[in-house]
């Protein structure tokens, strides 16, 4: 997992400092870029949904979607308790099946952050959503020393939220430098950096062209991932959502040379789904993109269900859900 | 890492052929009179089933039939047609499978195609136009519409299904009888919807199917006692059929042939309109009629559509029409092949570049890649003459008005696509194109009540939609 910071901007994205010089330059950049059709998008996204996996190439996708899981629990009511036992779960998530592979990353609140970590260590990644998720209504000081804060309590990631009002008022260069500040929040006193996600809660910029347009600049800001959802606000992760943004990375690869990963969060619950975004990230942005360093689901659900049907392809039967750990 | 879909082959035991089939004259199948022929499955060159060769006599008992069911059928009132339109629409439906397996077997595009497009589509057709039935005289065209007779109907081997619901559904809504001919290398379905007529009732007679080669195709149209002839092919059997029936009453439409423009500006949807590009020519291995197969791109940014094109062209997969990850199936026939391979030599002759992305074909079987030509012009045959595969010319303008000019330099004129994201671009280049079908960032999309049909060498007539009535009835629209 690369959690240590590029020594410079990779020299592709040089070129694109002109852009974010000015609110203008940004604007006209950021609306210039080509526009989204929804019907297309959906039709594209529909279809690649209709891909048939099975046999081999499901056992392959199961295994490889546990392994982009973020198991994730960001609730009021979260206890050092609650979140022991999801770390415990994310190190073995099938205890009677030690070839079953651990998640990814845990995702909690900042001030969980370190009750994660004594239990998984350096096995799983801990991440943190910060900067007053999942609403981002705070000031800019606070939502930095959010962010500090969850660094300090040993993030290796932070999850942090745009400001929606402002990127739909248009002010593009206030949530491009808001990201650019959290960016440099996440630097260790090592020089190192937690990984940065950027979360656009895309349903409330509600157009693809804006999710483009967000992709765009979060990228441009030096993001490591993008991120679709809080998992707070209805429609969450989506399909075409998740392949305007791979079309996004994947453009943004070819002009710069800078590799971003993608991350869709919340509403994804059945294996069946994991693999249909699988099947896009496969077909959109390449394979490149199959691994938990590019692609993560932020789930808390997925999970069992991908046990369940991985448990199915080896056994030939389901088990009922009492056969897998509640978290 | 790469992700490698397993095979995920659709059940062929759902569907049983026969080792050899008759004509369906009279509501019956009998044995023809003639010779008879084979149809292969074009993905394995596996024969499928001895199919009957009808003879002038077998043509003759079939307009006999239909003349005798026309009396019936006509006087009949359009409530109770809708029934039978209805009840076999919903057949249609509950044997989904079987067709679409059918279908891709005996024609060899993708199950996912004639699954989710053709059937679908068909079925929707015969609910359109039962709809129509007890209506007609709301058509718009004239206060008592009455039906022709008995209608002579030929249809190509592309969409073998979908044709016979364009032909037979308005024509016996309107209270005609049919006299159907599919084409020689794609009978299967069409004798399977006999069998559903069987099961929907539908009165002997009323529909008719008669299978063979071109002799047969032109029995049927120049019968004397056929009162309309409907036909969808190729452009040069269009021109053979006017000529049959020029100084006769017969009424006729012609779907012909086209090489339609996509029109890609500057301001287009860049994904969407690759994704609209490969629809457009690799739909149903292009075999289409309106296929996009002139793609005309702004120059200013014809290397961006081009580079994204060819990435997206990298990950069609070519294959087993069964399975249902293939995204192109195989070419028809062997003598389709051939004049794909022969119009793609040209092309490359002419100078023109020729480009497909590395795809194994299977060994067996009819096979042609993805294919694009750039560089292409208008004064190239790539660019002027159908190819009927999955060929694309690729072709560039730099303004709307060239756009408009080069699109209208063909002698076809079936469809065309415009990707813009400028709504007054849009209907200014509608209005302008000179074709049946003018899509919006979008192409080759199918509606029953959405009229279809050509320009200039593409034919004449409409099907589909309440224009799709008109060919059906008597004056209509007079």
């Amino acid at each position: 997992m690369p959690t240590t910071a590029p020594a410079d901007p990779a020299p592709g994205l040089a070129a694109y400092s002109e852009v974010t010089a000015s609110e203008a330059s940004l604007r006209r950049f950021l609306h210039g870029l080509p526009g989204v059709d929804q019907v297309g998008a959906e039709a594209r996204a529909a279809g690649l949904g209709t891909r048939s996996i099975k046999t081999t190439a499901k056992e392959w996708a199961l295994d490889l979607a546990i392994r982009m899981v973020d198991l994730t629990t960001l609730e009021g009511q979260d206890t050092p308790g609650k979140v022991r036992a999801l770390a415990n779960k994310a190190l073995r998530p099938d205890p009677a099946d030690p070839s079953c592979p651990s998640v990814a990353a845990v995702c909690v609140y900042g001030d969980l952050v370190g009750e994660v970590k004594a239990i998984v260590g350096s096995e799983v990644n801990v991440a943190a959503v910060a900067t007053a998720f999942p609403s981002g209504r705070a000031s800019m000081e606070v939502k930095l020393a959010d962010t500090r804060d969850a660094v300090a309590n040993g993030a290796d990631e932070i999850d942090m939220v745009i400001d929606r009002g402002a990127f739909l008022a248009g002010r593009y260069l206030q949530v491009f430098e808001e990201i650019v500040a959290t960016r440099e929040a996440c630097v260790r006193p090592d020089g190192s950096h937690a990984h940065l996600k950027v979360i656009f809660e895309t349903g409330e910029l509600q157009t693809y062209d804006n999710v483009r347009r967000a992709s765009w600049l979060a990228m441009l800001a030096g993001t490591d991932f993008i991120k679709t959802s809080t998992g707070k606000v209805q429609p969450a992760a989506t399909l075409p959502v998740t392949l305007v943004m791979l079309e996004a990375v994947r453009d943004f690869r070819e002009a710069t040379g800078v590799q971003i990963g993608v991350k869709p969060a919340g509403g994804i619950r059945t294996a069946k789904d994991a693999i249909k975004y699988l099947v896009m990230v496969n077909e959109i942005a390449g394979d490149d993109w199959l691994d938990p360093d590019w692609f993560r689901f932020g789930a808390s659900t997925l999970l069992n269900d991908l046990l369940m049907q991985r448990t199915k392809l080896t056994t030939g039967r389901y088990s009922g859900p009492d056969y897998f750990t509640l978290d | 890492m790469a992700f490698e879909y397993a095979p995920a082959p659709e059940s062929r035991s759902i569907v049983d052929i026969k080792p050899s089939y008759g004509l369906f004259l009279d509501g019956e199948f009998v044995d023809g009179r003639g010779s008879s022929f084979k149809t292969v499955n074009p993905a394995t060159e596996e024969t499928l089933a001895e199919i009957a060769e009808a003879s002038d006599a077998d043509v003759d008992l079939a307009v006999r039939a239909a003349r005798r069911a026309f009396r019936g059928w006509s006087r009949m009132s359009g409530k109770e047609r809708a029934k039978y339109l209805f009840r076999i629409a919903r057949i249609i439906q509950e044997r989904a499978r079987e067709l679409a397996v059918l279908e891709s077997i005996d024609n060899g595009k993708p199950i996912k195609e004639s699954r989710d497009v053709d059937v679908p589509v068909v079925a929707a057709h015969f609910f359109y136009y039962a709809g129509w039935a007890d209506k007609l005289a709301y058509a718009g065209l004239g206060p008592n519409p009455q039906p022709l007779g008995v209608a002579g109907q030929v249809i190509p081997w592309n969409f073998p299904l979908l044709m016979l619901a364009w032909k037979v559904a308005p024509a016996l809504a309107c209270g005609n009888t049919v006299v159907l001919k599919p084409a020689e290398t794609t009978p299967l379905t069409a004798l399977l919807f006999a069998e559903i007529c069987q099961q929907a009732d539908l009165p002997p007679g009323v529909v008719n199917i008669v299978t063979g080669a071109g002799a047969t195709g032109q029995a049927v149209v120049s019968h004397p006692d056929v009162d309309k002839v409907a036909f969808t092919g190729s452009t040069a059997v269009g021109k053979a059929i006017a000529r049959a029936i020029a100084g006769t009453d017969k009424k006729a439409t012609l779907e012909l042939g086209g090489k339609a423009a996509n029109i890609v500006f500057d301001d287009a949807p860049i994904d969407q309109a690759v994704e609209g590009i490969v629809g457009g020519i690799f739909f149903n291995q292009g075999h289409v009629c309106c296929a996009g197969s002139r793609l005309l791109v702004q120059e200013s940014v014809a290397d961006e559509v081009l580079a994204r094109l060819k990435r997206r062209m990298g990950t069609l997969r070519v294959g087993d029409p069964l399975d249902k990850n293939t995204d192109i199936g195989a070419i028809n026939s062997r003598e389709q092949l051939e004049r794909i391979r022969e119009l793609s030599d040209i092309g490359e002759a002419e100078g023109a570049e020729r480009w497909a992305p590395a795809c194994d074909l299977p060994s067996s079987g009819f096979w042609f890649p993805p294919t694009i030509f750039t560089g292409v012009t208008q004064a190239h045959r790539i660019a002027r003459e159908e190819v009927f595969g999955p060929v694309l010319s690729v072709l560039t303008f730099r303004t709307p008005a060239e756009a408009v000019e080069k699109a209208n330099n063909t002698p076809y004129g079936l469809s065309a696509g415009v990707w813009t994201e400028k709504g007054s671009r849009i209907l200014h280049m509608a209005s302008q194109l000179r074709a049946g079908v003018v899509w919006a960032n979008t192409f080759n999309k199918f509606d029953p009540a959405s009229p279809f049909g050509g320009y200039k060498e593409s034919g004449y007539g409409r099907e589909g939609g309440r224009q799709g009535l008109a060919a059906y009835l008597k004056e209509a629209g007079a």
